[in-house]
């Protein structure tokens, strides 16, 4: 067996048990955590067939902030979790199916899916041993794929708006600083001097 | 294929070299330490005293957006990755369709710095 498959075999097999371990651990902090190793065994495989840049780009994004974002989302809910489990085994068949129905799906996908003999590519993408991964993937994205690539800003651009849409609002009673409010305000409009009557106190 | 791979090799033997000394500490310290739990030893240390209360308290929502504005951001560099590798091959088109793109989500960033959402009250 050679070192290749080796790692192959090792990185599957923790990938596999460690996704395992996201859905049946009793924890959800665990759960998160095991996630993050899942991730990182994932990005090893990208790396294992060639595919550098996205395996990079996975550590960054899934591990650097999908991950904090699950713990956030983890620690900001404030669940009861030995009441949630309770209705674990309820639903378990409801998710057997949809699993087994996405299942079947994939299966169909794969198993019909043929491509059509000494088919050229639109947009041919510069062979592997010639171009690193990563301008490969630059020479194709920017010029060729431009359409896709601005359709990837509009989505992000979508996806900030409806952020702050969702999750900003104002709220009464907090003070905020606001300089120019700050530097506009004069003697009479904040101070007044009144005359005070022995004894009477004032309104 | 090989020699791409060979680059890693050095990767791969201090993530073995971590992973063994992990395993190697934890299963030295369960075999040869003497192991006598009792429930005081095993319960949470705060200080000496009783734990307040569950870890799990609620969290502000504004962390959340802060997580989710960082994400989007992230996203946008990992894009100008293989931009910038590959800026000698793309030409004219190339820079400037990173450029509008840049341009989009500097709009968003307007917004959000207009909106208040960067503000911490």
């Amino acid at each position: 067996m050679s070192l290749e498959l080796f790692v192959f075999y090792v990185l599957a097999g923790v990938a596999v048990g460690a996704a395992a371990m996201v859905i049946s651990s009793r924890n959800p902090v665990h759960s998160v955590l095991f996630l993050i190793l899942t991730f990182f065994n994932a990005a090893g495989l990208f790396v294992l067939i060639g595919a550098e840049f996205l395996g990079m780009v996975l550590v960054v994004v899934y591990v650097g902030a999908v991950a904090v974002l699950f713990m956030f989302v983890v620690m900001m809910l404030d669940i009861n979790f030995v009441r949630m489990r309770e209705g674990m085994l309820q639903y378990l068949p409801v998710g057997a199916l949809v699993g087994l129905i996405l299942l079947v799906e994939l299966g169909l996908v794969f198993g019909t899916w043929a491509l059509v003999e000494d088919v050229t590519p639109a947009f041919p993408a510069p062979a592997p041993d010639q171009v690193p991964n990563t301008r490969a993937l630059g020479q194709l994205l920017y010029t060729d794929y431009i359409y896709l690539f601005q359709a990837a800003g509009v989505i992000l651009l979508v996806a900030i708006i409806g952020a702050i849409t969702l999750t900003l609002r104002e709220r009464k009673g907090v003070l905020r600083q606001d300089i120019g409010r700050q530097v506009a305000r004069d003697r009479a409009a904040t101070v007044e001097l009144r005359k005070v009557k022995v004894g009477s106190g004032i309104q | 294929m090989q020699a791409y791979l060979a680059e890693y090799l050095p990767i791969l033997i201090f993530l073995a070299i971590a992973v063994g000394l992990a395993v190697v500490i934890v299963a030295a310290s369960l075999l040869v330490a003497r192991q006598r739990p009792d429930t005081e030893k095993l319960s949470a240390y705060e200080c000496g005293f009783e734990p307040f209360d569950d870890t799990r308290g609620r969290f502000d929502v504004r962390f959340y957006l802060v997580a989710i504005l960082f994400i989007i951001f992230d996203l946008e560099v990992a894009f100008l990755f293989p931009w910038a590798v590959a800026l000698g091959d793309i030409g004219l088109l190339g820079f400037w369709s990173m450029m509008l793109f840049l341009g989009v989500l500097t709009v968003g960033f307007v917004y959000e710095w207009k909106k208040g959402a960067l503000e911490w009250e």
